[in-house]
């Protein structure tokens, strides 16, 4: 599903410029949960904004559902992003003024699906993560286990390939870690790929595969033994 | 192309963020309400200004016989001279292209008779071309024509306050009125924003008065209109030559102040038209003036709404939204807003001009009003204005990236 080889990124600092990805080889399969861990600065975040489409690497392949990802412009990138992944971030990021159904319905607008058929379709996902009866709230009238769902609910609304969940758990206590993270185990079980980016030992314990990233190069890539005992 | 479903999105965006829209919209309703109002009120000053000085048209010279106060060619002083019908052709043979037109008068104070009503009139004997020498506006009928003048027709054109005093509030037009025992048929009714006492003046053909009155083939005067394209120094040359002309027609010393008056309204003329000037650049840049302050306030108020949702504009860019569907958003919902407010400010505005109306003439403003196209215009450039102001902002959120975004708060 994710090809990487031989991956590099840097940016540029005033006149020198800083190497943050050296040479990254990661091969991800369909179906996967992985886990990405690595402290502040290990180029985590980096490698989740190329496997996402939010910038671009300087070097190497990398290979996105059969497709190489190459010099692409924005709108291409857009379309992309739309088409085959799913987000999920740290401060959950549901748009203020727009109802947990509207949010989720969101994704579908920029798909270009017609408006009666979008709700209907964010409300089934609604459903799925339990908020069925929260459609017409607003964000602010959420938990932050509620809004961390409805943005799982909106990641995963428009079908696609890997949902990438940055540090998904780090603003939640661990009571409703645990629920969202059920939640996600919940989608990969029915076969999406998932792609998780922490610096939580338990949270990374919970997928299949750790991939610890420190100073821009991966130190070690080893099955979980939840996985093994699978 | 018109995309429904962007319309909604954008609707409901504006209708869940009122406080942002409210503050756009007040700022562009309020640019555009002051804008009119200042503009409406320069110009009823500037009415105010035109009713007071451009009384009569600007470009005329009246010419006035009189008596003689020298000695001339062996003619004693104190002669009186008559003005003719020949000096009228001989005006109109040697200065037919400096003129647009020359018309002789005659002026009687005549008591006006209709049905027991009655009061003294003073009436003027023109040809048609006298029209263009006062600031008369044909209210009905019709003035004066050619046909009158040819045929001595017993016709007047009367004003208003003639009509008011005869006839009350029915209208006079095609009623016949006794003057000094004569009866005329009204063709015309006119106003004059030269004030009551033009209005109190009844017109009529100069042929058949001056059979009546004149006797003779002597004239009172002659009011002539100067080609407008004539600079002002032209036509006080022309005024002079006039002056100088017919005083050595007449056998009058050409230094003889008295015998052949000539007025010449071009001196006016100048002044008038500077102060005219010197206020119209006072309206105009309290117009750009408040045009400014309403392209900055609603620049600022753009940057603003922007920067705040730079997280939305990233979320959104993560969930597929491209740069163009960002700016196009922006940009639709700036010139939505922009549009709707600046109707309303130029609606409010140009209600509250005309409730004002007359209501401050004591403040030297008449009829305060401004051209719609002159509202309109301001308003584009608002929107203009905003767009711009927005399009900047949007195309930098449009190109951040997401996670940047994301992270910044």
């Amino acid at each position: 599903m994710i090809q990487i080889k031989n991956l590099h990124k840097s940016y540029p600092m005033g006149k020198d410029s800083l190497h943050v990805l050296k040479g990254l080889n990661l091969h991800i399969k369909e179906g996967e949960f992985v886990s990405i861990m690595g402290s502040s600065g290990s180029g985590k975040s980096t490698l989740l904004n190329i496997v996402g489409l939010l910038d671009t690497h300087d070097e190497g392949v990398y290979i996105l559902n059969g497709q190489e990802i190459k010099e692409l412009d924005e709108t291409k990138a857009a379309n992309l992003r739309n088409k085959f992944l799913g987000f999920v971030f740290q401060s959950f990021n549901l748009i203020s003024y727009k109802t947990a159904v509207e949010n989720v319905a969101l994704p579908l607008y920029y798909k270009g699906v017609g408006r009666k058929e979008r709700l209907v379709t964010a409300m089934e996902y609604l459903d799925k993560v339990g908020l069925k009866d929260w459609a017409n709230h607003l964000p602010n009238e959420l938990s932050g286990g509620q809004k961390q769902r409805v943005a799982i609910a909106r990641a995963l609304v428009t079908e696609p390939k890997v949902v990438l969940a940055d540090e998904p758990t780090g603003a939640l206590d661990s009571v409703t870690s645990d629920s969202v993270m059920e939640l996600l185990k919940e989608i990969n079980r029915e076969g999406m790929t998932v792609f998780v980016i922490t610096h939580e030992e338990e949270i990374a314990e919970q997928s299949e595969r750790i991939v610890r990233l420190k100073d821009g190069v991966i130190i070690s890539d080893e099955k979980t033994k939840k996985a093994v005992t699978i | 192309m018109f995309d429904l479903d962007r319309w909604i999105e954008i609707f409901e965006t504006i209708r869940k963020n009122k406080l942002r829209t409210v503050l756009s919209g007040f700022t562009i309703a309020f640019a555009i309400l002051l804008f009119t109002l200042l503009f409406g009120v320069g110009n009823g000053l500037l009415h105010t200004f035109e009713r007071e000085f451009a009384r009569n048209s600007m470009l005329s010279i009246y010419i006035y016989g009189g008596k003689t106060t020298k000695p001339y060619k062996g003619l004693q002083s104190g002669r009186r001279i008559r003005l003719k019908n020949d000096d009228l052709s001989y005006l109109t043979k040697n200065y037919e292209d400096k003129m647009l037109g020359i018309s002789p008068t005659m002026t009687r104070q005549l008591q006006g008779v209709y049905k027991g009503k009655q009061n003294s009139y003073s009436v003027r004997a023109v040809y048609p071309s006298y029209q263009v020498l006062q600031s008369a506006e044909i209210e009905s009928g019709r003035y004066i024509n050619t046909r009158d003048v040819h045929n001595r027709s017993k016709v007047i054109c009367i004003g208003r306050l003639v009509e008011k005093d005869l006839f009350g509030e029915r209208s006079g037009l095609g009623k016949d009125i006794f003057l000094g025992g004569i009866s005329y048929k009204i063709i015309g009714t006119f106003s004059d924003i030269g004030g009551d006492r033009e209005e109190r003046v009844i017109y009529t053909p100069f042929t058949g008065f001056q059979k009546i009155y004149g006797n003779s083939d002597n004239v009172e005067g002659f009011g002539l209109t100067y080609n407008p394209k004539m600079s002002v120094d032209e036509a006080i040359a022309f005024g002079n030559t006039l002056e100088r002309d017919l005083k050595e027609k007449h056998n009058v010393a050409p230094n003889d102040q008295r015998a052949i008056r000539v007025q010449n309204y071009a001196e006016g003329n100048r002044q008038v038209s500077s102060m005219m000037f010197g206020l119209n650049i006072g309206i105009l840049i309290i117009g750009i003036g408040t045009l400014l302050a309403g392209v900055i306030g609603i620049s600022n108020i753009m940057v603003y709404i922007v920067k705040e949702r730079t997280v939305e504009l990233g979320v959104r860019k993560a969930l597929g939204a491209t740069p163009k569907s960002i700016i196009g958003m922006i940009m639709l919902e700036s010139i939505f807003i922009t549009t709707i407010s600046g109707y309303v400010g130029l609606l409010v505005g140009t209600t509250v001009l005309r409730m004002i109306g007359d209501g401050l003439e004591k403040y030297f403003i008449v009829n305060p009003s401004v051209e719609n196209y002159v509202v309109v215009g301001a308003t584009i450039v608002l929107i203009l204005a905003g767009t711009i102001a927005g399009f900047i902002p949007a195309q930098r959120a449009a190109r951040i990236k997401p996670i940047d975004a994301l992270r910044g708060d």
